[in-house]
């Protein structure tokens, strides 16, 4: 809402000293904020002048040179706009003069002495769409009864300051003149000065020759007024000005009364030509597919949810959002029917948002108040009467559904200082109310408040709280912390452990995009679920849910190559999404990719392998508490075809599968890139005792190595698990120390080297005990895994 | 007899102390010492000495040899240190080469400032909660008093995934669910970081981005806590010499409303590019619970009242880091990642 300062003081008056950026500062303690505030026009040291002579430059075949009556004197000026001619009325830039794009200075231009600048509009900085043809291509043309020796800025009105206010939705007073006049009353303590909407009637009736009827819930509002003999010509200065300072294209005298009685009461209105429109019109919604040629000349189809103006017969405008091309305002209309009507703001909405927004589409929006309506069409019989020397019929042509009543709303003081956490007197809280203009009947507790209509966003007891707030001023109260129960707060610490676990192990914690392409969005998962689509994506590759967080490491992994960053080690803690029968799935996962070289130093680096990122994992498990209580399970058939088939785990937590662990395929990624994920509300929800102390045997232990031959094929893992079962308790820990195939072992075997720690807690263990259980340890590994002792 | 003592004596000394290496002592303590060695000889003779003679030669002769074993002890433990000595001077490193370590890895500054606004929270008594990021628009929208033609809902297009399933548009549809969930409607103190979604994308706005939602519902709440509250939490966050500024603003769940600024920490409030030289920042939105929205989860609100408040987690990571451009922070470039490696004091 571009506010002018010269409208606005039609209604109120304001303290001399007060600037444009003071208003606006102050209005943002209290009310909306602003983009702009200054002068609508910012050029300085302007004059109108005469251009007494003009005579062809003798060196260009486009300067003029001017002699140019500023009153005081005359100015030699060279000019180069081909509309330059003796006689002619102009702005003159004096000497000083700053204009927004440059500074005018004495000069010589081609050996003539030239003292200042004729300007068009556009160079003063008026937007062009509010310049006429001859200010684009030349220079302005004022009439001839322009006054020699004035300024030019403040003949044309255009002497005005303008905030650009940025309201919030639910302000839509504030979108008026009028509105902002309460707005700044209440701020500085001002009354609101009467509109003048006199005007006087001929003795017909409308309601004898022209009927409404409104036959939708979606119009609680509409007034007809004619008006005859309207003479259609250019509007009056100030009223241009403010219109081009409300940032709207004046037109001619009947439309333009038609925008600035919007902009004085936020009440749009819609002229017809009373001629073509014929003796109805009815408001109903749309038949699907109904034609409707529109102002801009384009042919609309419309449906069942669009708000129609209807001559009885066919569709003759779009309520509250274009009028039609057929009953439009010409130069030749000579009867005009006003409408001032109040459309649902819904689906208005949904109609604007389908065809085109427009500063009356964005006011029915927001709402109307019933009161302006009728002050509305009063007001542009006023106006047309004055300056379209128009007769106004007598009558209104009238349904309303509305109320015009003030809404009353009763508030306890004690409730108002208890809300705001104020302590503020009765009489402090009263003087908001009389600031804003609100009626009240008061007693010691409690005020009847009377709320105008105009104050739409005003409904309820915490709607006046908010009053109260922010014209006593919201930054006048003190800050304090709320009372705390005896009880501390929480956090998930698990996450917070895991995401320190994984730093602490040395790898970057990303944050990648939720949403993927559709391919990719499936990659890296077990089994097949559906994806989750969405309705209307920005772009195809950010169109899906992801089901895996790996596929995001992968993008990271390759934007970071491009880069030559080799050595990658990332984590993430997010989210991964899918469908089941009817219901979104979303769950929790750590993923993590690593490649390039992992442990720092010389000599000591080494490149990421599986290894590696096994030992990643298994920390991460142990540090949660599932220490012996997980295994790694080769599966080609269940394990993601993105994953090395030969170099690829699922991760099993009590013989469950909770994520899976690889190497990239080298179809996907020819460099060596490992990722593991492993669903956190999955392997979580696994019950964990609590850490506890265990008794250190006070016996020596004893450690016994095992060199054995088996199968290539045979997993350690089984070997390992075999001889905890065959060694019993007194087993303290077996370890895997060495593989070895090649050279003096058969092709299709390999040797594993083991190490066992035995241990009792109540004894020492004899040679022959420990015997005993490597007897059996062997014999079970020959017997039921192929195994034997290498010699 | 003695005479033959004294030569061996005085040559067996001479040598063994001019010893010049293990071998040599070894081959020495042989030659006098040993089985056939010089003085063992000498005691092999004592057989044919007389009654009288023999005691005071075998005295000699065991003297000598404490004493000859004595010079031996002492020369091995001086070739013992010499050849310590030589082994260290051998093991000379080149101290200043690299280290040999695991990297160290490093959180990201969006959780990095997650975690801090939890742990000051939590000290406050909030508990942090999580929600869906998959929303319904009953609890995105409908329960926070905005029906669905309701103008605001403009503010915020939306990904839809049907016409009532929804990426969530900001962590205040964590709101509606704590409120109803709590089923004996006892006092409420939450916070709720998570991700967000939008449908725009610029310079300055990510489709997904991160808020934190603050809500505190008990008897007897006012707009003075919810200033109080926002003002530790400002200043925690960007600088205790922070000053806010209250601007009345409009959200539908809320009432009254406020946007919050804060005074710039660039400029300190004289004007800066970073505060378009207005000194101010704008850097949440907060207010008063709405009586609907208490109303529609179940709450009395004439017994009940609260207050909200939601920030962009993304701009406060920025502000907070100095992070010049909002796309890093998505883009995951190790050398950005790699640069919040550092405890934070």
């Amino acid at each position: 809402m571009k506010l002018s300062l010269n409208f606005v003081k039609d209604y109120i008056d304001l303290d001399e000293d007060l600037t444009v950026e003071k208003i606006a500062e102050d209005m943002t303690n209290v009310s909306s904020e602003y983009d702009s505030a200054g002068k609508l026009i910012t050029a300085t040291n302007l004059k109108i002048g005469l251009v007494e002579e003009c005579e062809k430059h003798p060196d260009s075949d486009h300067l003029h040179i001017c002699k140019v009556n500023i009153g005081t004197e005359i100015l030699n000026i060279v000019c180069g706009a081909p509309n330059v001619r003796k006689g002619l009325k102009v702005i003159v830039a004096l000497p000083g003069a700053k204009l927004p794009e440059k500074t005018i200075k004495k000069g010589v231009i081609r050996g003539q002495e030239s003292n200042g600048m004729l300007c068009s509009m556009l160079e003063l900085g008026l937007e062009s769409k509010f310049v006429d043809e001859a200010d684009k291509t030349g220079i302005h043309e004022f009439p001839e009864d322009a006054p020699v020796g004035e300024n030019p800025i403040k003949y044309m009105n255009l002497d005005d300051e303008v905030i650009d206010f940025e309201l919030t939705a639910n302000r839509g007073d504030l979108l008026s003149i009028l509105g902002m006049a309460y707005e700044l009353g209440a701020l500085y303590d001002k009354k609101v000065k009467d509109i003048d909407l006199s005007f006087s009637e001929n003795n017909e009736d409308i309601n004898d020759s022209f009927k409404v009827k409104v036959n939708t819930e979606n119009c609680s509002m509409f007034l007809a007024k004619k008006v005859k003999n309207v003479v259609i010509k250019e509007s009056p200065s100030f009223i241009k000005a403010r219109l081009i300072a409300s940032g709207i294209r004046p037109i001619n005298n009947v439309v333009d009364i038609s925008n600035y009685v919007m902009l004085e009461t936020g009440q749009p209105l819609h002229f017809y030509d009373a001629d073509k429109l014929g003796d109805v019109i009815e408001v109903r919604m749309a038949k699907d597919n109904e034609k409707l040629v529109t102002l801009d000349e384009i042919k609309r189809n419309l449906h069942s949810e669009n708000i129609v103006i209807s001559d009885g017969k066919k569709a003759i405008g779009l309520a509250g959002v274009m009028g039609g091309l057929e009953t439009e305002i010409t130069d030749n209309t000579k009867n005009i029917i006003i409408e001032a009507a109040i459309f649902n703001g819904a689906k208005v909405r949904k109609t604007s948002n389908e065809l085109i927004r427009s500063e009356a589409s964005n006011r029915f929006e927001k709402g109307l108040d019933p009161n302006r309506t009728y002050m509305a069409i009063k007001r542009a019989c006023h106006l047309l009467e004055k300056y379209a020397n128009s007769e106004i019929v007598g009558g209104l042509a009238k349904y309303d559904t509305t109320s015009l009543e003030d809404k009353k709303i009763t508030v306890k003081f004690s409730e108002i200082n208890k809300v705001l956490g104020l302590n503020i007197s009765n009489n402090e809280i009263l003087d908001v109310f009389r600031k804003l203009g609100f009626k009240y009947e008061s007693d010691d507790e409690k005020a009847v408040v009377s709320v105008p209509t105009r104050r739409i966003d005003i409904n309820i007891k915490e709607d006046l709280n908010e009053e109260v707030s922010r014209i006593y001023g919201v930054n006048n109260i003190q800050g304090i912390l709320p009372e705390t129960s005896a009880r501390t707060g929480s956090y998930d610490k698990t996450i917070r452990g895991i995401r320190n676990k994984m730093v602490d192990l040395g790898l970057n914690e990303t944050l990648s995009y939720v949403l993927v392409g559709e391919e990719e969005a499936s990659n890296f998962t077990l089994g097949n679920k559906e994806k989750i689509k969405l309705l209307a994506p920005m772009s195809e590759d950010r169109n899906t849910l992801r089901q895996s967080i790996i596929s995001s490491l992968m993008k990271i992994y390759e934007y970071n190559s491009a880069r030559d960053n080799q050595d990658i080690s990332i984590f993430e803690i997010a989210k991964t999404f899918y469908k089941s029968e009817d219901n979104y799935v979303e769950e929790q996962c750590l993923a993590a990719l690593m490649t390039g070289e992992f442990y720092l130093g010389i000599e000591n680096n080494k490149k990421v392998d599986f290894y590696i990122v096994k030992g990643i994992v298994e920390e991460v498990l142990d540090y949660l508490g599932y220490e012996n209580r997980y295994s790694f399970i080769e599966d080609n058939a269940k394990l993601p075809k993105e994953l090395h088939p030969y170099q690829s785990a699922l991760i099993s937590v009590n013989n469950d599968v909770v994520g899976i662990i690889g190497k990239v395929h080298p179809v996907v990624c020819k460099d060596d890139v490992f990722v593991f994920e492993i669903n956190l509300d999955k392997l979580l929800a696994k019950k964990v005792g609590k850490m506890k102390f265990k008794e250190i045997s006070k016996f020596p232990a004893v450690s016994k190595d095992l060199a054995i031959l088996v199968d290539k094929n045979v997993p350690a893992q089984n070997l390992m698990v075999q001889i905890k079962k065959s060694a019993g308790s007194c087993l303290n820990s077996v370890k895997v120390f060495d593989v070895y195939t090649g050279k003096g072992i058969d092709e299709n075997q390999k040797s594993i080297a083991l190490s066992l720690n035995f241990g009792k807690m109540n004894a020492t263990l004899t040679d022959d005990e420990i015997n005993t259980i490597m007897e059996k340890v062997i014999k079970d590994l020959e017997n039921k895994l192929g195994a034997k002792l290498r010699s | 007899m003695k005479e033959k003592i004294r030569q061996i004596e005085e040559s067996a000394e001479k040598e063994l102390v001019n010893s010049k290496n293990a071998k040599e002592l070894d081959d020495l303590r042989i030659k006098y010492l040993g089985k056939k060695g010089e003085l063992t000889q000498v005691l092999r003779g004592m057989k044919d000495l007389s009654a009288e003679e023999r005691p005071i030669i075998g005295g000699i002769v065991n003297k000598l040899r404490d004493k000859l074993e004595q010079i031996i002890k002492e020369k091995e433990q001086q070739f013992e240190i010499e050849k310590l000595q030589e082994k260290i001077e051998n093991e000379k490193i080149d101290i200043t080469l690299p280290s040999t370590k695991v990297k160290r890895g490093s959180k990201h500054p969006l959780n990095r400032v997650i975690e801090d606004i939890e742990d000051l929270f939590v000290s406050m008594g909030y508990d942090v909660v999580g929600g869906p990021e998959l929303e319904t628009d009953e609890y995105c929208f409908e329960r926070l008093n905005l029906p669905k033609d309701h103008p605001a809902r403009d503010m915020q297009d939306s990904f839809y995934i049907t016409s009532e399933y929804l990426l969530r548009t900001q962590t205040s549809s964590v709101q509606a669910r704590v409120m109803e969930s709590n089923e004996e409607k006892t006092p409420i103190r939450i916070i709720c970081p998570g991700k967000t979604y939008r449908r725009e994308d610029d310079a300055t706005h990510s489709h997904q981005f991160n808020q934190v939602e603050g809500l505190v519902i008990d008897e007897n709440i006012t707009l003075a806590h919810l200033k109080g509250t926002l003002e530790v939490f400002v200043r925690r966050m960007l600088g205790e010499k922070s000053k806010l500024r209250f601007r009345p603003s409009y959200f539908p769940f809320t009432e009254p409303s406020y946007e919050v600024d804060v005074s710039c920490f660039k400029c300190g409030g004289s004007g800066c590019n970073l505060c378009k030289q207005t000194g101010w920042i704008e850097i949440l939105g907060a207010g008063m619970v709405h009586p609907n929205v208490l109303k529609m989860n179940g709450y009395n609100p004439e017994k009940y009242g609260g207050f909200a408040f939601g920030t962009g987690l993304d701009r406060l990571a920025m502000f907070r880091y100095g992070i010049t451009d909002m796309r890093y922070l998505y883009k995951n470039d190790v050398r950005f990642l790699n640069q919040f490696s550092q405890f934070e004091r």
